[in-house]
């Protein structure tokens, strides 16, 4: 890991934050746990390589496109996997409709050109052609269904948690310029970091006690809306321990570039070990805290052993992945 | 607060919103003194203010969308400013929020709308073979609404505050709650006001299409930028009720305390974002449908040969029009509307590929056997090509669900609605801009210039956007003010903004052609310069104020191209009999006036002043109905004035 | 449309759409109303999902006076009917029956708006402010903008009666009130669906 450690740090909030101020760091993590920066996994970055690539844009994706860098590309859990699956089943045909349709204007354009001594067919009253515009109206549709069919089917499976599997519930909650985790099972909440153990299901349910913000982990997969209001599920799941970063994609105020924290994957083994040292030394979270917690501001990572109940809305717990548009409760 | 401070808050009093002040000042008086010094006021009012001229009012859309485009470009370039370091603090967060915010919304209402109005005014009715648009009060009522809008909307950020909750303004960061300012409110206002122009225009231009064609022209036998104009104008009907829906909600949550978008009082924030879309799907289509009008008329003229596939053209027009309102949950399948719901829009946004695709091989294919003449108006239909094909395929990319998770709100997208806007809307109203410009002015622009314009537009775009999709993958979500060095996004942030400066000097070298040529450009005699095929190129350039001294007969598409195979170089002359008086709209101050009125109006609700607005608003309905009392809007051209004027342009037979 | 024209020298067409503008003007009010169409729609759409989000403040049941809403209707109604019989004497060219029946109905309308105005003032004295929830902010927006396009219309056909006095039945004036009339019925049929999808609603839910 050549640029691990502070070089490639992800916390914005401790190196720009003119803004919002109010540098909290009020109940620091012990050193060693979450205090790292964000580690990406696979081969060291080659920056020099990147730039002869950045140059020649359009080919870096498919020369680079393997630079750590690239972390859609780089997925670690089963759903960013098959997201990325998915988009690149659909990416090949599309490249190939770019290629063809390019060539074919190129062709045209330099066959038909005028100058002098063009010696090309010119058929002025040529307006159509019953044969060709059938053919092209048959190639995308079939490409379409050929993309329709794959995204269908992943959309659906990505829908459901993979079957006899335990997933650890995880109830996260976009405040202004924070994120709040609270572990259920445990009772345990942290503010801008989480840590997760590899190889299980992660439930994620999701609202805001703010305006909207979406919860992204690039490299485990996507993006859901946090709203007020509403609760929304995702699940996820990472496969191999590292320090990975997310980030909101939904702009929500001053604040917003600070939208980050960071998700550490450790064995389970790891994990049991951390959770119960949250709960054997960390202060439980008052009231006074989360009420300090909603005021408008970017802080530094929190850790506490219990929240107050009703911080998060009780009454969704534990229902299914099965989507269902405006199906949210209703608020009193 | 006090008025000082309301409007004049700290964020009017940075030293660049401070220079912007001191520029205003100095072109105002610039403007008023040669204005006064070369006394060109009556002129200004008799010819430009009062008038209901459609080919005026186009000039004056172009005018005022030139300015926005330049507005909107220095935005970018600050924005792209910022972000060319890391932890830059060229621009405070603040700041960066509200300059994209106003690049937005500018680029999108104020930019490409009049952009698209200009267009129509200036050449729908030569098209069709009318003498004005059905109702030319009311199309000088849309002009100056819109322009009083957008003048709302500009002075935000030099009295008052800028908006900042970004052009979607999604609720519930546009509550009081969250977002205390007047800035929010100038954006509901102006777009409300303007929202009223964008529905009359739409209004007129169907009601003109459907009932002030040439005897003859058929609906299949009009060009295809009017069947273009057609439905986007039909799009306008059915899409901005439901922008004025979201917005006028969100305004009575701001200003009048209801409860629709608030977190408290069962509020539902995302209907907004329903609603928004709903319109906002339509609306890209409604912009980017001319365009393709435009490119079926370039290609076809500069190829000298028939459009090919002229029913499918149509066919696919009406098809996208059709689904485009079938597809506006797209914009946000990450907000758990579950797998059926997003399954279906996935796969109804994919099939929008294909009509869209239909029309690109059908283009080419207008070129397979042509001859193609390289000019300006060409080049940039040619530029369309490969940058809306790759902006279609990333589109489908999106639109493949699970893909989207990933690319949501990120650079990704960010990068595809600039490959879409810029590649389709921008170059295609470019593209119509240099092949009608000879009409709408009687010179041409500089060809030599225009390639100049062109090259360094189209390599920057390329230059600033590929970057962003290959950030869009590296994880950086839009609308950040900045990043830190560790993600590493240096490297391309930095190409982006180069290729953002390219563009930059694009438009400046396109201003400077503009300008030149005005001065030096050659002027286009024969009101026929490129040789082309539809009833516009049968008038002289610029076109006499009644148009057309004879309503014109059709009996084929191509009109005027197979009166010239057929009558040669008199194709155009006309018999002295058949000249007669005209019935022409008389000019009034009216128009102007409702745009004034709004302009209070609004500006009173932006910061509360209820009579100011109840002053505003009583006077727009006071016009209003003075205008129902008028019986006489129109008065006669006489047969003398008709015939002297065609016989000295030598259109009268002898 | 140029043969419907043509026929209307010879009087077979009816005055309002005897010439090419006048035509064009009634096919441009059809649109504005298509789209008229759609914004309400959006209301509608707004009150439907709002309907049950009453935040703790009055439900539909608690809230409507069903005797004022029913009043209301016959009284939109009826001056509805009104404006048929006064298209009626348009046909006719009885300036006089024109006018009288274009009287009442804006009499008929003007009831209508007093009475609605009253129904929303009880509302808010009861403390049903629309701040209070966001059911109460979509009825108060989707039936307010019903009246709000009723008070324009009432205003729009008093000048009407001003014109007919001042120039009598011609293409112009004729054009202006067949294009109120689409008005005025268009209005009529928004309140059935307000009044089915709002009040009728409401007391089963």
């Amino acid at each position: 890991m050549s640029r691990g450690g502070t070089h490639c740090a992800l916390p914005l909030q401790r190196q720009v934050n003119p803004v919002v101020g109010r540098p909290s760091g009020h109940r620091r993590p012990p050193t060693g746990r979450g205090a790292a920066g964000v580690r990406r996994t696979g081969r060291p970055g080659r920056r020099p390589a990147r730039l002869v690539s950045a140059v020649a844009a359009a080919a870096a994706l498919l020369l680079t496109g393997c630079g750590p860098d690239y972390v859609v590309l780089h997925p670690v859990g089963p759903v960013a996997k098959s997201e990325l699956h998915v988009v690149e089943m659909a990416a090949v045909p599309m490249a190939a409709v770019f290629l063809f349709v390019v060539a074919l204007f190129f062709i045209a354009v330099f066959r038909f050109r005028d100058r002098p001594g063009n010696t090309a067919p010119y058929t002025p009253e040529w307006e159509g052609s019953r044969r060709l515009e059938v053919v092209w109206f048959a190639i995308p549709i079939l490409i379409v269904g050929f993309i329709a069919v794959p995204t269908v089917r992943t959309t659906f499976a990505l829908d459901r948690l993979p079957p006899a599997r335990d997933p650890l519930m995880i109830d996260v909650t976009s405040l202004d310029w924070k994120w709040l985790f609270q572990y259920p099972s445990a009772r345990i909440a942290t503010v801008d970091y989480l840590k997760v153990p590899t190889g299980r299901p992660l439930l994620f349910e999701l609202t805001a006690d703010s305006p909207m913000n979406t919860f992204w982990i690039p490299q485990l997969g996507g993006m859901e809306y946090t709203m007020p209001g509403r609760v929304l599920p995702l699940w996820l799941q990472v496969d191999r321990p590292g320090i990975y970063w997310g980030r909101s994609g939904n702009f929500s105020g001053v604040g917003f570039a600070q939208m980050q924290f960071r998700l550490q994957a450790v064995s389970p083994a790891a994990f049991t070990a951390w959770v119960a040292g949250v709960r054997g030394t960390d202060p439980p979270m008052s009231p006074a805290d989360y009420r300090e917690l909603l005021k408008p501001a970017v802080v530094g990572d929190q850790t506490y052993a219990g929240y107050p109940a009703g911080s998060f809305p009780a009454q969704t717990h534990g229902f299914t992945l099965t989507g269902g548009m405006y199906t949210y409760p209703q608020t009193a | 607060m006090s008025l000082l401070g309301q409007l004049f808050p700290s964020s009017v009093l940075r030293p660049m919103e401070l220079g912007s002040d001191g520029l205003i000042v100095l072109t105002v008086a610039g403007l008023l003194f040669v204005l006064t010094r070369y006394r060109k006021w009556g002129w200004l009012w008799r010819e430009w203010i009062t008038t209901v001229d459609h080919k005026k009012i186009g000039v004056m859309y172009l005018v005022a969308s030139l300015v926005m485009l330049f507005r909107g470009g220095v935005d970018a370039l600050l924005l792209r400013t910022q972000l060319a370091a890391p932890n830059s603090t060229f621009l405070g967060p603040e700041h960066y929020d509200e300059i994209f915010t106003t690049h937005g919304t500018i680029m999108v209402f104020f930019m490409a709308m009049p952009l698209m109005f200009a267009l129509y005014n200036a050449v729908i009715p030569l098209m069709i073979g009318a003498r004005d648009v059905a109702f030319p009060r009311l199309n000088a009522i849309s002009f100056w609404v819109f322009a009083f809008a957008a003048i709302l909307f500009n002075i935000s950020f030099v009295i008052g505050g800028s908006p900042d909750a970004g052009w979607t303004a999604y609720a519930p960061l546009t509550e009081l709650t969250f977002n205390p300012g007047v800035g929010e409110n100038y954006y509901l206002l102006a777009l409300l006001i303007s929202g009223i122009g964008t529905l009359a225009s739409g209004i007129n231009f169907v009601a003109t299409i459907l009932g002030m064609r040439a005897r003859g022209m058929t609906l299949m036998r009009m060009p295809l930028f009017v069947w273009s104009a057609l439905v986007s104008s039909a799009l306008i009907l059915f899409a901005f009720p439901a922008l004025t829906v979201a917005l006028g909600l969100t305004m009575l949550d701001r200003l009048f305390g209801s409860s629709f978008f608030t977190i408290a009082h069962g509020g539902m924030p995302m209907m907004y974002v329903n609603l928004f879309w709903i319109w906002g799907h339509p609306e890209v289509y409604l912009l980017v449908l001319p365009a393709f009008g435009i490119f079926s008329e370039v290609v076809a003229t500069f190829s000298r040969k028939r459009l090919f596939g002229y029913a499918s053209m149509v066919g696919s027009l009406l098809a996208i029009t059709l689904l485009s309102f079938g597809v506006w949950v797209h914009h946000f399948f990450t907000m758990g509307a579950g797998a059926a719901v997003n399954a279906f829009f996935g796969v109804s946004t994919m099939l929008i590929a294909i009509p869209t695709g239909v029309k690109i091989f059908n283009w080419i294919m207008t070129m397979w056997g042509g001859r193609v003449r390289m000019t300006v108006a060409m080049l940039w239909q040619m530029a369309f090509i490969p940058v809306f094909v790759l902006g279609g395929a990333t589109g489908v990319l999106l639109a493949v669900v699970p893909g989207d998770y990933q690319f949501h709100n990120s650079y990704f997208m960010v990068a595809h609605f600039h490959t879409m806007l810029i590649g389709g809307v921008v170059f295609g109203f470019l593209s119509g801009l240099y092949y009608w410009w000879p009409k709408m002015f009687g010179y041409m622009l500089d060809e030599r210039q225009g390639r100049w314009a062109f090259w360094l537009y189209f390599i920057g775009f390329w230059v600033t956007f590929v970057p962003q999709y290959l950030l869009g993958l590296e994880g950086m979500t839009r609308r950040m003010y900045t990043y830190s060095a560790g993600f590493g996004w240096t490297t391309l942030n930095q190409i982006s903004t180069l290729g953002a400066f390219i563009m930059g000097a694009g438009f400046l070298v396109l201003v400077f052609n503009i300008v030149y040529s005005m001065l030096h450009g050659e002027r286009d005699l024969t009101g026929d310069p490129w040789d082309g095929r539809t009833l516009e190129w049968s008038l002289p350039s610029p076109a006499p104020e009644y148009n057309f001294a004879c309503l014109p007969t059709v009996a084929e598409r191509d009109t005027w191209w197979e009166a010239k195979r057929e009558g040669g170089a008199v194709a155009a002359r006309l018999r002295a009999g058949d000249i007669g008086p005209i019935v022409m709209p008389k000019p009034t101050a009216v128009p102007f006036f409702i745009g004034l009125g709004f302009f209070v109006a609004g500006a009173g609700m932006v910061f509360s002043w209820w009579v100011v607005a109840a002053v505003g608003f009583a006077g727009v309905l006071a016009l209003l109905v003075a205008g129902w009392f008028d019986y006489r809007d129109h008065e006669e051209l006489s047969r003398d004035v008709v015939l002297r004027a065609e016989a000295a342009a030598g259109r009268v037979q002898a | 449309m140029n043969a419907s024209l043509e026929a209307g020298q010879s009087g077979r067409v009816p005055l309002e759409f005897s010439d090419h503008h006048g035509a064009l003007s009634i096919l441009g009010f059809w649109l504005f109303l298509a789209s008229d169409v759609v914004l309400f729609s959006c209301l509608f759409a707004v009150y439907a999902s709002y309907g049950m989000r009453t935040a703790g403040g009055p439900t539909p049941m608690q809230l409507f006076h069903y005797g004022p809403a029913l009043a209301e209707t016959l009284l939109l109604l009826c001056s509805s009917f009104a404006c048929g019989l006064c298209v009626y004497q348009l046909r006719r060219r009885s300036t006089n029956g024109t006018t009288a029946w274009l009287a009442v109905t804006m009499l008929l309308g003007l009831g209508f708006v007093a009475m609605e105005a009253h129904e929303f003032a009880s509302y808010v004295a009861s403390g049903a402010t629309w701040h209070k929830s966001a059911f109460l902010s979509a009825f108060f927006t989707l039936v307010g903008t019903h009246g709000l396009h009723v008070s324009f219309g009432l205003l729009w056909a008093a000048s009407l009666l001003v014109q007919l006095r001042r120039h009598g039945l011609n293409a112009v004036s004729a054009r202006k009130l067949y294009v109120f009339s689409l008005y005025w019925h268009f209005l009529d049929i928004i309140w059935v669906f307000i009044f089915s999808a709002v009040y009728l609603v409401g007391r089963i839910s």
